[in-house]
């Protein structure tokens, strides 16, 4: 042994030590994809061993030397006919098991809380609900479903997860959505897994699994104080949203109370959901899908507001359950006084998203 | 009708007096024939030009990955070298390789024509690659492209400041040489096929080439226009993949891999048509189920139109679309599948040697085998989310273009190379480095299947350290490859000269090439062939080979 | 099929060697041509692609951008258009009765309309440019907010942006058509050149032939861009 160089022995040594070939799993949906993963790998080695027996056998059987003359046969539809249908079966099997998998990993469970992440290069900033900002790195309470709406402000950007096997892409212009819930513990990696220019393998970050006390201590400790509602409706104010949507009859924009999820007739009669989507489009591009009975005289805010402003109108949006506030904001003329306004029952307690 | 087959004595072989490669000396003649066969050694002289470029560049991105940290390059620098490989790989060496060398050689051969159909459209092809391959250079050496080989928008078309636009315009030109290219070989199949040779008879190198012809002429022009959309939205912001402008970034994918996922197709398919020829010759067997190999090769081709999608499962699509594409891929998967097996079962009862193409062939099928497979579980939708844009997808390409069709590729070149040149290639050493190419490629690109499943994401100049043990193993293995792919580039120019003179048809294969004098004349046949038999017919080798001993002895 | 490359050994002069026979060569050069055609129907296709899906995005904005073009200039091109794939056909006729001067007649007129369809073509641009609807050239969104045409209805601004996507995809696609018929009036260049030697008045009539193939394709995808591009929703 001495004969090993000393730093290929502790290679050796460290390499025993880290070796892994699959990452924790730290999520819920972790053991489903891994056992997709190890059904596909039975799959890949029966189908690798079948053919390669089948090379070598005949390799040695057949070889010229004990086989000097080769028989020649056309073929066999029932050969064929076998390995056409097996291999499609059994295609068609992970077909199905991976679809599953599939709209369980991009539909999130209806109660899961939300966190907004906006791809930038080069860094992930994160908004919780609560107003606590994080830029590459996300904690989550574990035991939690967690639905991370993706939105990237320049190129497109890929948020990936390996140790809960999860992975969307944050793409410029519209909402995508991944959900998962962590069950153990610990500190993983977040990369950005689709390139995005000079500093791609710089754009990665940690992400914070904590039991759910930590979490609650970790929220109250790194607020900024504002939720993410009450910065919109800080926004919704200075950009003068209230003119138009005061949510009286004669007003010259639709009320926006109680508008979140719910089934909007167009003015081309068609009828849409109110999505986050909607809301954000309705924003850039009002006239894209305008409410029927309302004329188009919105004007764009494209270019005026940041990804993050969008976020956080969405999310006041989202928390208005009555016009009263927006009312009440127009009587006051200045706009400090809508900071000072308290916190009502309509925004979303820190840390924790509206039910 | 004994079909036993013995090689022919090599001793008594002499080299023709005229040829296609001495009917004209000097360099004029070369850059201005018509000749497919000289266009295409045009060809093979510089895609292995662009392959030995486009090899370093893999060699600094392996040896930059050694070292968790970018210490041996910027991560700017290694951007632009691992663009600039995938570049240069797809569209100047894996799309050209086969169909432009070995196919442009062998097409007009194998039908049984003096000549591909347009003789000068083909010439135009090559000077159309060249010219591409010099603006791309021109790309690389002004300052790189660091966009990667996939041009994804808005990172190209508004937040890079290198020659996007250049690198673009080198592709527009090799495509479309790859469009004529393609165009040349429909029309020869169709029309210029000799006296008897029907559908059925043709080789299925014929019909591998035809299938891949379907995908270039209607896949590349997409990536055309593709391409001079994104230089006008580049140069004049015209706004259509700009999001910011209400234009769709998504369009730009789902343009893209329309022409780009058909284009692996056409990147393997040409690969299984030399295995098919490769397998059946030296087990002396007809290729088992032929229709069966030969429309699954068409198969292929229609199917591989349906399927883009699933380079974007993670992307936005709709969850209900992502379904149906997911289901075609699996579809696709089949008629590769089928392949396989029919070549395995060709050998059953064969009479099997183990030269070199038949060892290139071997390593073809275990490392596509493997390659195919984990296309599955980029297919299976929940699996891919985790999969994608890891080096599981760098491995799991690598194994159906590096270990599938560079294999046959060099099994190709290996096995008609005494065609192409009258002299053989040096037995032993050939079968070293094919030995060699095989091992160097396991040990390269499986731990990347690791790393892969362990989360590392691809195109990352620097990673965690974590991921280093694996990445060592892997640029081990790429060295070891290294010197597989060098050994050839070595004794094949050696054996031009030192290497044993040939004869008509060293290796007693059927296929019309071979019953003609090696290297052909530039008219290929003094008199057109009549097909009289079917292909793979090696009775009917054997009946004229002992035609030929009785009528001469 | 390019001509020229004569192979003195076989006959008649303009069959190549390595074909069979004259009717070999024909149908090789005809099949080629209209593999070539499927590959240009597969490039414009792409812009058609974008083009249906962003008119169904941004319908309004399609209109007004539509609206903004100039339907005479447009018909008569069309018109022009039509008629110069008669006369090509006429040409293709001529060189089949083997009638060298009415071929060349045929040919030039040909030349003459395409000409005209293309100047015609950069006057439209011209009035694009001069009214600041150019995408990256000073393009502007005032006149769909604020239209100087009564009977046009204005535009939100941020649809009105969207004239833009249009506006490019009306350059993209009409510049690409043009590019073709430039690239298809050098070649009848060439191709009166050949025939005024009598090349093509003696049974070798396939460059013609296959000429006219690519020009009534260049005349299809007009009549494909036409409606497409300026008869959206015309006003009254």
């Amino acid at each position: 042994m001495s004969h090993i160089s000393p730093v290929l022995w502790q290679f050796l040594v460290h390499w025993l030590k880290q070796f892994a070939i699959f990452p924790p799993e730290a999520s819920t949906i972790a053991p489903y994809a891994d056992a997709l993963y190890f059904a596909l790998v039975g799959m890949t080695i029966t189908g690798l061993v079948l053919v390669s027996s089948m090379v070598l056998i005949f390799s040695i059987r057949y070889s010229k030397d004990r086989h000097p003359e080769a028989v020649q046969i056309e073929g066999s539809t029932l050969l064929e006919a076998t390995w056409t249908l097996i291999p499609l079966g059994i295609f068609l099997v992970f077909f199905v098991w991976g679809a599953l998998l599939y709209f369980r990993i991009f539909n999130a469970p209806p109660d899961s809380m939300n966190v907004y992440v906006v791809g930038k290069q080069w860094m992930w900033k994160v908004e919780h609900p609560g107003g606590q900002h994080e830029i590459d790195a996300l904690h989550i309470p574990v035991g939690r479903p967690i639905q991370v709406t993706l939105i990237s402000q320049d190129v497109f950007h890929s948020f990936s997860i390996p140790a809960f096997r999860v992975k969307r892409e944050a793409i410029p212009g519209r909402y995508t959505t991944v959900y998962f819930q962590a069950k153990t513990p610990g500190k993983y990696h977040l990369f950005c897994t689709q390139y995005c220019g000079t500093q791609h393998s710089g754009m990665i970050g940690w992400v914070y699994a904590m039991t759910p006390e930590d979490y609650r201590a970790w929220a109250a400790g790194s607020t900024s104080g504002a939720s993410l509602a009450q910065n919109g409706e800080r926004l919704f104010a200075s950009m003068g949203c209230n003119a138009c949507h005061s949510g009286d009859a004669a007003a010259r924009g639709p009320s926006l109370a109680n508008i979140y999820n719910s089934r909007i007739r167009l003015a081309d009669g068609s009828t849409m959901v109110a999505s986050e989507a909607y809301l954000r489009d309705s924003i850039l591009n009002p006239s894209t899908h305008v409410p029927a009975g309302y004329a188009p005289i919105m004007p764009t805010y494209q270019g005026q507001i940041s990804e993050d402003g969008l976020i956080d109108l969405v999310e006041y949006i989202k928390s208005l359950d009555s016009n009263y506030r927006v009312q009440q904001m127009m009587n006051k003329s200045e706009i400090s006084s809508a900071q000072e306004a308290p916190v009502g029952n309509t925004a979303p307690a820190q840390g924790v998203a509206k039910p | 009708m004994s079909t036993i087959v013995s090689l022919p004595d090599q001793a008594t072989a002499k080299l023709p007096r005229k040829s296609y490669l001495n009917e004209e000396y000097g360099i004029k003649s070369w850059l201005l024939t018509g000749d497919h066969k000289r266009i295409a050694m045009l060809y093979l002289m510089s895609i292995t030009f662009f392959f030995v470029i486009g090899g370093m560049l893999a060699g600094l991105i392996r040896l930059e990955l050694l070292t968790p940290p970018s210490d041996l390059m910027a991560t700017d620098t290694y951007n632009k070298v691992f663009s600039m490989h995938g570049i240069i790989m797809i569209f100047l060496f894996l799309v050209p390789s086969v169909p432009a060398t070995i196919g442009n050689f062998l097409i007009p051969l194998m039908v049984g024509a003096k000549d591909l159909a347009f003789p000068k459209i083909n010439l135009l092809s090559w000077y159309l690659y060249v010219i591409g391959g010099i603006i791309i250079l021109a790309a690389m050496v002004l300052g790189g492209v660091d966009t990667g080989w996939t041009f994804t928008t808005p990172l190209s078309t508004h937040y890079l400041n290198t020659h996007v636009v250049t690198a673009a315009m080198g592709i527009f030109f090799a495509g479309f040489s790859s469009i004529f290219t393609g165009l040349n070989f429909i029309v020869t199949v169709h029309r210029m096929r000799c006296p008897g040779m029907t559908w059925f008879r043709l080789p299925l190198f014929v019909w591998g080439h035809y299938a891949t012809s379907i995908i270039m002429i209607l896949g590349t022009p997409v990536l055309a226009i593709t391409l001079v959309l994104v230089a006008l939205e580049r140069t004049i912001n015209i706004g259509v993949f700009d999001p910011t402008k209400g234009g769709d970034p998504l369009l730009f994918q789902h343009l893209f891999w329309f022409y780009s996922h058909p284009a692996v197709y056409i990147m393997i398919l040409p690969g299984m048509a030399v295995i098919s020829e490769v397998i059946s010759t030296f087990s002396r067997k007809r290729v088992f189920g032929y229709t069966a190999v030969a429309f699954s090769s068409v198969a292929i081709a229609v199917f591989g139109f349906l399927v883009w999608e699933h380079h974007m499962f993670i992307m936005g699509v709709s969850q209900y679309s992502a379904l149906v594409f997911s289901l075609l891929t699996m579809l696709v998967a089949v008629p590769s599948a089928i392949k396989i097996f029919n070549w395995s079962m060709t050998l059953y009862k064969g009479s099997i040697t183990f030269e070199t193409p038949m060892l290139y062939a071997f390593g073809f099928i275990g490392l596509f085998t493997i390659g195919g497979l984990t296309g599955i579980f980029l297919a299976t939708l929940g699996m891919d989310i985790h999969l994608t844009e890891t080096y599981f997808i760098v491995a799991h390409f690598h194994f159906v273009m590096v270990g599938g069709m560079l294999m046959a590729y060099l099994a190709g070149i290996h096995f008609w190379w005494p065609k192409m040149t009258g002299r053989m290639y040096p037995e032993g050493i050939s079968k070293v480095s094919a030995i060699v190419t095989f091992i160097g490629f396991i040990v390269t690109f499986f731990p990347q299947f690791l790393l892969g499943y362990l989360g590392m994401p691809r195109r990352y100049a620097a990673y965690p350290p974590d991921f280093q043990v694996l990445n060592v193993f892997s640029t081990a293995g790429a060295s070891i490859l290294g010197i597989g792919y060098l050994l050839p580039m070595l004794y094949l120019p050696w054996s031009l000269i030192y290497g044993k003179i040939a004869g008509n048809n060293p290796w007693q294969a059927t296929g019309l090439e071979w019953q003609i004098q090696s290297p052909p004349l530039t008219e290929n046949f003094t008199e057109i062939p009549v097909m009289d038999h079917e292909a793979y017919d090696y009775e009917w080798l054997a009946n004229k080979t002992q035609h030929e001993v009785q009528t001469v002895g | 099929m390019l001509p020229g490359g004569v192979d003195p050994h076989a006959h008649p002069a303009f069959l190549r060697h390595h074909f069979e026979s004259v009717a070999q060569q024909r149908e090789a050069a005809s099949f080629g041509m209209w593999v070539f055609l499927l590959t240009e129907i597969m490039f414009f296709g792409g812009m058609f692609a974008a083009y249906l899906i962003f008119r169904n995005w941004y319908h309004p904005a399609f209109v007004a951008g539509s609206n903004t073009l100039d339907i005479t200039l447009g018909t008569t091109n069309t018109a022009v258009l039509i008629f110069s794939s008669f006369t090509m056909a006429m040409a293709v006729y001529s060189a089949e009765m083997r009638r060298k001067g009415q071929l060349i007649l045929f040919l030039l007129c040909t030349i003459v309309l395409g000409l005209v369809f293309l100047g015609i073509k950069g006057v439209e641009w011209h009035e694009k440019y001069v009214e600041h609807h150019v995408p990256g050239m000073g393009f502007s969104i005032q006149d769909f907010v604020h239209p100087t045409n009564p009977k046009a209805i204005p535009l939100a601004p941020d649809m009105a942006e969207k004239t833009q996507i249009y506006f490019s995809l009306y350059f993209a696609m009409t510049g690409m058509h043009a590019l073709h018929m430039v690239i298809g009036v050098s070649l009848l260049f060439f191709l009166v050149a050949l025939a005024s030697r009598g090349a093509y008045t003696e049974g070798h009539i396939m460059p013609i032939e296959n000429f006219g193939l690519y020009w009534h394709f260049v005349d299809i995808i007009w009549i494909f861009l036409f409606p497409l591009l300026y008869l959206i929703s015309r006003y009254r």
